[in-house]
């Protein structure tokens, strides 16, 4: 079955892309999605009846060098299950939505085809993506990951005849790469220290290298600790986490079914899937932890803040993916994988619906982008307006705080749920900064949901009057998958809550998390540098102390990351202060009133505020100007770098070098030898031939005799 | 009497070419294009009788195979042998030759002689990697040089005769140490037999010499004087310049056997030269070549970025590949050689298709120059199709054969130095740079300059061309067991003579991984 799961989209994606002369555009698109759309059913059938039990499947054999063995093989466990549901889920959706979004696409001039393509891409990138989560070892899964890539190069750059478009693929790819270049010396570092790239194998020796330390560099340094830090920068680069980032604000050059399925439902998620699929490691390596909570923490208060300003809709967008990946990798980073893993369910409920709603948008806005064009269309499109406010109160997390303890379960959308459960679980992990950057972040988040939906939906319509005019409902293709995924995006938190982060989370995921060695009990054992162990029951502990007090220095942090050692943090995140507990909330509640009143109650506000902090507007309208750093940084200097050496370096030294040498010998060597040089190609050839009998000559005497 | 298949192989192409030189005579029309079809007749048979070698070979064995051995001029003794290390570069050559041939297909100016210069060379190429005789080996290396020396020099672009001296100055000067190298072991060994030079341990105490101390003695002198040849061959930084030039100005047929082939030579000599019969000095050696190994891949990386040339660009990556193989090489370990070999093979694909690709603008539009090109997918999204595939793989995706080589020479690299694969894993950035920034500005874009509104797509040939290349390019990213499992046990056997000597020497093979247990 999980053959069926993971080949059906490539052999659709093979013969829909190469194959749609013979059986027809629409046939192409047909099988493609059928093809998805039976491995999203599989896999739901899958997940339905999964157990905990690891299963792994052998296909074929693929790298074989000395120890250096990588096969082909399917590993199912619930961590896999989980995502092959989310996947499949959300491409099977955004193949049916790309029916209707990609039909007439004003891009391309009548006559050429282009749809097979675009479809054949998606399917190829589900592909790759179901590689990546499948795989039972490491090179496999770096097969994946750099498949998901190539597929995310393609479809950023599928409209290639537009230069920006060009060039945001090409910058997804090398920036990704930045990040492979930690992977892959992660996976050397743990091929060395295991002598194997298999996960079952690694996790086996566990207790081995916690004691382990390994010459990197120069330095001597824990095992663990190194390779949890240069598998995490692959993992930043996926998931375009602070300064590996640049890339997916550009992605959105992409067509929006893609800036759905890949930069938020999947692709991006899957540095959070490394990270909780390395559990073990992390479990062991504080300070890899404690970095991964960091930058997390980082990330979602960066590009929240980024995206209070930006004006285009996938953009902001974009940037709240961005924010709600930290929120991930903050859970990931005090060990509270669950909660990583079943924000990363929610999310990619609500932000694929996001993104579909926002592609709905601009689909009956002729292809307009910029918010600032928008406006009053809630009645134009009523079924998006809807699809898009229940994808804003779940990302924005509304809900009944302390619902759990009346109910057992919380009562909200779906972020609500799995995003507290994060908050919590930062808090009770004592990593204190992230908590409250998160808090803050939620706020944020809060607002640019909400001023994205005030200004698209509500008040009075902006911009080109005949656009408006003719602004209308997309076709049922499209509505569809948001009914879907609005579906999720209300109850995928209260359905799944208790499997993912509640009293059946253990059971549910056994031994994906934290590895089947269960070092769970004696964690605290293992901590051989001194820390004190912690205790277990935080709730009074903590109850004494200032809750935003000085939370913002690398020290908490620090302090925070022994978190990552405590597989409690599952069990303890429910006891944090009620205070803390309500955070969120309020930070939530806060956002919405500023949105309403900057965009419905007084819109002026915003313009005022700007030209009074036009310094401050401008720093964040320019996203803290990363790409101009890099480019002045990395871009530039690289070319002149490589300028100065091909001009400096190979010509003026080493060849000016090498020209001297002869300029110096040549002549002379002429005035020895006469006319012989003529400077005529079959001289030389004679000569070389003369020269050649000779030395055979030379040989043939001195092996005679 | 057995055979001597390798014999035919090798001597075939010659064959068929002296047959050439007889039998058609003038320029007509009639001439030319019997000697097209010629060429490529008996560069297929030469393929499909390689094929045999392939058959009869037991990969499971490290020894020499299908061995010949007999008199020759003057008491030299002709001997020819294949183990794991070398079958596969005779495979990849009588693969690639007919695509070569085909390659040419629009050539016009003298064609017989062309056709013959490429059957001789093939001779050539087989003969280097077949030879088990030393002598012999360094008159088919050096004599390789002469047919390539005609390629670029009369069939080639502006400045051939300039790039064909380069070419050839550059190498034989590399070459004469290494002649004097040979002669010292025929010498001191007193024979020129490869096999019985792969037994003979050279001596590697320490001699003072003008008051400058040589540690690791006449090995490393004997060791310097073969890097000489073969890395000028490969080319490995600073010796490389000669290769952009040449590519530039070579045909695409000539580029395809000089980036496939050719090169590969260099690589060929240091697994069964440098390596095996001078491990003290290899060992001793080895940081001086991967400092070199990760200079080249970086900073001819950075070059690549800059160039203006496709040519140029992709000859510059190509320095940058070998500069893997160098470093796998002398990693001493199993993923470093094994990588090394796979890398080799996988750029005879990929780095050939790319000159392919190159080649097939080139005749369109008679320029190489990146900035004349852009939005061609408009107009040929075939070829868009066929670069992006060797484009990723000169960037080393998985699934591509490019990966395979550069993660086994990384993670052999890792195992000996962190540095240098630390160093060399940036050329897994920098490479993704100089490509995709290559096709973006080639490929993508809208078809906006008037010269190019009429361009077509590849034609029938073209595209037939291109299908071994996909092919390998694809089969062994998939399926890399089928070269692993070839050359895995005389690679193994190599490292275990290697290793072994070094204990001998008193020299520790320093492969452990750094790492220590327990506090």
């Amino acid at each position: 079955m999980y053959q069926i799961i993971l080949f059906a989209p490539l052999i659709a994606a093979i013969i829909g892309g190469f194959g749609w002369r013979i059986i027809s555009e629409k046939g192409a698109m047909v099988l493609t999605t059928g093809a998805v759309m039976l491995a999203a059913l599989l896999s739901w059938i899958a997940f339905l009846g999964a157990d905990a039990e690891l299963e792994i499947i052998p296909i074929a054999r693929w790298i074989d060098s000395g120890s250096m063995v990588a096969d082909w093989a399917i590993r199912v466990d619930m961590l896999t299950s989980v995502m092959l549901v989310v996947i499949t889920t959300v491409s099977a959706l955004v193949h049916l939505y790309s029916f209707g979004y990609m039909d007439h696409d004003p891009q391309w001039r009548e006559g050429e085809t282009y749809k097979p393509r675009f479809f054949a891409y998606l399917s190829f990138f589900t592909f790759a993506m179901l590689m990546l989560v499948t795989a039972d070892n490491l090179l496999q899964m770096f097969f994946g990951w750099e498949g998901v890539g190539v597929a995310s190069y393609l479809l950023i750059g599928f409209y290639w005849r537009k230069p920006t478009a060009g060039a945001a693929a090409m910058k997804a790819f090398i920036v990704n790469r930045v990040g492979d270049f930690g992977f892959i010396l992660g996976i050397f570092a743990l091929y060395i220290l295991t002598d194997s790239v298999d996960f079952a194998t690694i996790f086996g020796e566990m207790d081995r290298l916690t004691t382990t330390s390994i010459s990197f560099l120069g330095l001597d340094l824990p095992a663990l600790e190194v390779v949890g830090f240069l598998l995490f920068i692959g993992a930043m680069g996926k998931s375009a986490q602070l300064f590996l980032h640049t890339w997916l604000p550009d992605a959105m050059e992409g067509p929006t079914p893609v800036s759905a399925l890949i930069h938020a439902a999947t692709m991006v998620t899957a540095g959070v899937f490394l990270v909780c699929r390395m559990s073990p490691v992390y479990d062991e390596a504080i300070y890899a932890a404690g970095f991964i909570t960091t930058i997390g923490a980082l990330t979602a208060f960066f590009a929240a803040t980024v995206g209070l300003v930006q004006n285009d809709i996938k953009r902001v967008i974009a940037y709240s993916t961005c924010s709600q990946l930290g929120y991930m990798f903050v859970a990931a980073g005090v060990g509270f994988y669950q909660a990583a893993m079943f924000h990363l369910f929610t999310h990619a409920a609500f932000k694929a619906m996001l993104f579909l709603g926002a592609g709905s948008v601009i689909h009956s806005m002729h292809h307009e982008q910029d918010m600032r064009n928008y406006g009053g269309l809630r009645k134009k499109i009523p079924m998006t307006f809807w699809a898009m406010m229940l994808g804003t109160l779940a990302i924005t997390g509304v809900g009944i705080p302390f619902s759990y303890d009346l109910f057992g379960v919380p009562i909200g959308f779906a972020g609500f749920v799995s995003k507290d459960a994060i908050i919590e679980g930062a808090f009770a992990g004592h990593a204190y900064f992230a908590f409250t950057a998160l808090v803050i972040a939620a706020l944020f988040t809060s607002f640019y949901s909400w001023r994205l939906m005030f200004l698209t939906f509500y008040g009075k319509p902006r911009g080109d009057a005949h656009t408006h005019d003719h602004a209308h409902e997309s076709p049922w293709v499209m509505t569809v998958p948001l009914g879907v995924l609005a579906i999720g995006a209300v109850f995928a938190g209260m359905v799944y809550y208790n499997s993912f982060v509640g009293h059946d989370a253990e059971e549910f995921f056994g031994d994906a998390i934290g590895g089947p060695a269960v070092m769970a009990a004696d964690g605290h054992g293992v901590v051989a540098d001194g820390h004190e162990p912690m205790v277990d029951s935080h709730g009074e502990e903590i109850e004494g102390e200032d809750l935003l007090a000085d939370g913002s220095n690398a020290v908490d942090t620090a302090h925070g990351s022994e978190g990552a050692h405590d597989e409690s943090v599952l069990h303890s995140y429910h006891d944090v202060p009620w205070l803390v507990a309500l955070s969120p909330f309020i930070a939530m509640l806060v956002g919405l009133l500023t949105a309403w009143m900057f965009y419905i109650r007084n819109p002026q506000t915003p313009a005022r505020l700007a030209s009074a902090m036009p310094g401050l507007y401008r720093f964040l309208l320019n996203k803290w100007y990363f790409d101009e750093i890099y480019d002045v940084l990395f871009v530039r200097s690289a070319k002149w770098l490589g300028r100065f050496l091909w001009r400096k370096g190979d010509g003026r030294v080493i060849d000016g070098g090498i020209n001297g040498l002869a300029m110096g010998i040549v002549p002379f060597l002429t005035r020895i030898s006469g006319r012989a040089q003529s400077g005529y190609v079959f001289h030389y050839a004679f000569a070389m031939i003369a020269g050649l009998v000779a030395i055979i000559t030379w040989f043939a005497i001195r092996g005679a005799s | 009497m057995e055979i001597p298949l390798l014999s035919f192989v090798t001597f075939l192409p010659a064959l068929g070419a002296v047959a050439m030189g007889l039998l058609l005579r003038g320029n007509d029309e009639w001439a030319v294009r019997n000697s097209k079809i010629m060429a490529l007749f008996v560069t297929t048979i030469t393929f499909l009788l390689s094929l045999f070698i392939l058959a009869g070979f037991d990969p499971s064995s490290s020894d020499f195979q299908l061995v010949e051995d007999r008199e020759w001029l003057g008491g030299l003794r002709y001997r020819m042998g294949v183990d794991g290390i070398s079958i596969l570069f005779v495979m990849l050559t009588t693969v690639l030759m007919p695509l070569v041939i085909g390659a040419s297909w629009n050539v016009s100016h003298r064609v017989k002689e062309y056709m013959i210069a490429f059957l001789i060379l093939e001779t050539l190429m087989i003969g280097v990697f077949c030879a088990l005789d030393m002598i012999l080996f360094y008159l088919f290396f050096e004599a390789g040089l002469i047919p390539m020396f005609f390629i670029i020099g009369i069939w080639g672009g502006k400045d051939r005769v300039y790039a064909a001296f380069k070419f050839f100055l550059y190498t034989l000067l590399g070459s004469v140490l290494m002649l004097i190298a040979m002669m010292y072991m025929i010498a001191e060994a007193g024979t020129s037999d490869i096999v019985a030079l792969l037994g003979t341990e050279f001596s590697f105490a320490t001699f003072e010499f003008a008051g400058i101390e040589i540690v690791g003695g006449a090995q490393l002198l004997l060791w310097l004087a073969f890097f000489a040849s073969f890395a000028v061959k490969m080319p490995m930084w600073p010796v490389h310049t000669w290769l952009p030039d040449a590519h530039v100005q070579a045909p695409t047929a000539g580029s395809i056997v000089l980036a496939a082939i050719l090169l590969k030579m260099g690589g060929y000599g240091f697994l069964r030269f440098s390596l095996p019969m001078f491990p003290v000095a290899s060992d001793i050696m080895a940081n001086f070549v991967f400092a070199l190994s990760v200079i080249a891949i970086i900073y001819t990386s950075l070059v690549a970025l800059v160039q203006d040339d496709m040519k140029k660009l992709i000859a510059y990556s190509s320095v940058a590949h070998m500069g893997f193989v160098t470093m796998g090489i002398f990693a001493a370990n199993q993923q470093g050689v094994d990588g090394a070999i796979f890398q080799m093979i996988s750029h005879g694909f990929i780095s050939g298709a790319l000159f392919l690709a190159v080649g097939v603008i080139y005749d369109r539009m008679h320029t190489r120059e990146i900035a004349a090109f852009g939005g061609l997918v408009n107009r040929m999204p075939a070829f868009a199709l066929i670069f992006l595939l060797f484009t990723m793989g000169n960037v080393g995706l998985p699934g591509t054969s490019g990966f395979v080589g550069e993660f086994l020479t990384l993670s052999g690299a890792f195992q000996a130095n962190t540095w240098v694969a630390f160093g060399a894993a940036t050329g897994v950035i920098l490479s993704a740079g100089y490509a995709l920034w290559l096709y973006r500005r080639v490929v993508f874009g809208d078809l906006v300059k008037e010269s190019l509104s009429t361009i077509t797509d590849m034609d029938r040939r073209e595209k037939l061309l291109f299908v071994p290349f996909v092919f390998f390019t694809l089969l062994l990213g998939v399926y890399p067991s089928l070269v692993t499992d070839i050359i895995g046990p005389s690679v193994e056997a190599l490292l275990d003579s290697y290793n072994f000597a070094l204990e001998e020497a008193g020299m520790v093979a320093d492969t452990a991984p750094h790492m220590t247990t327990g506090h």
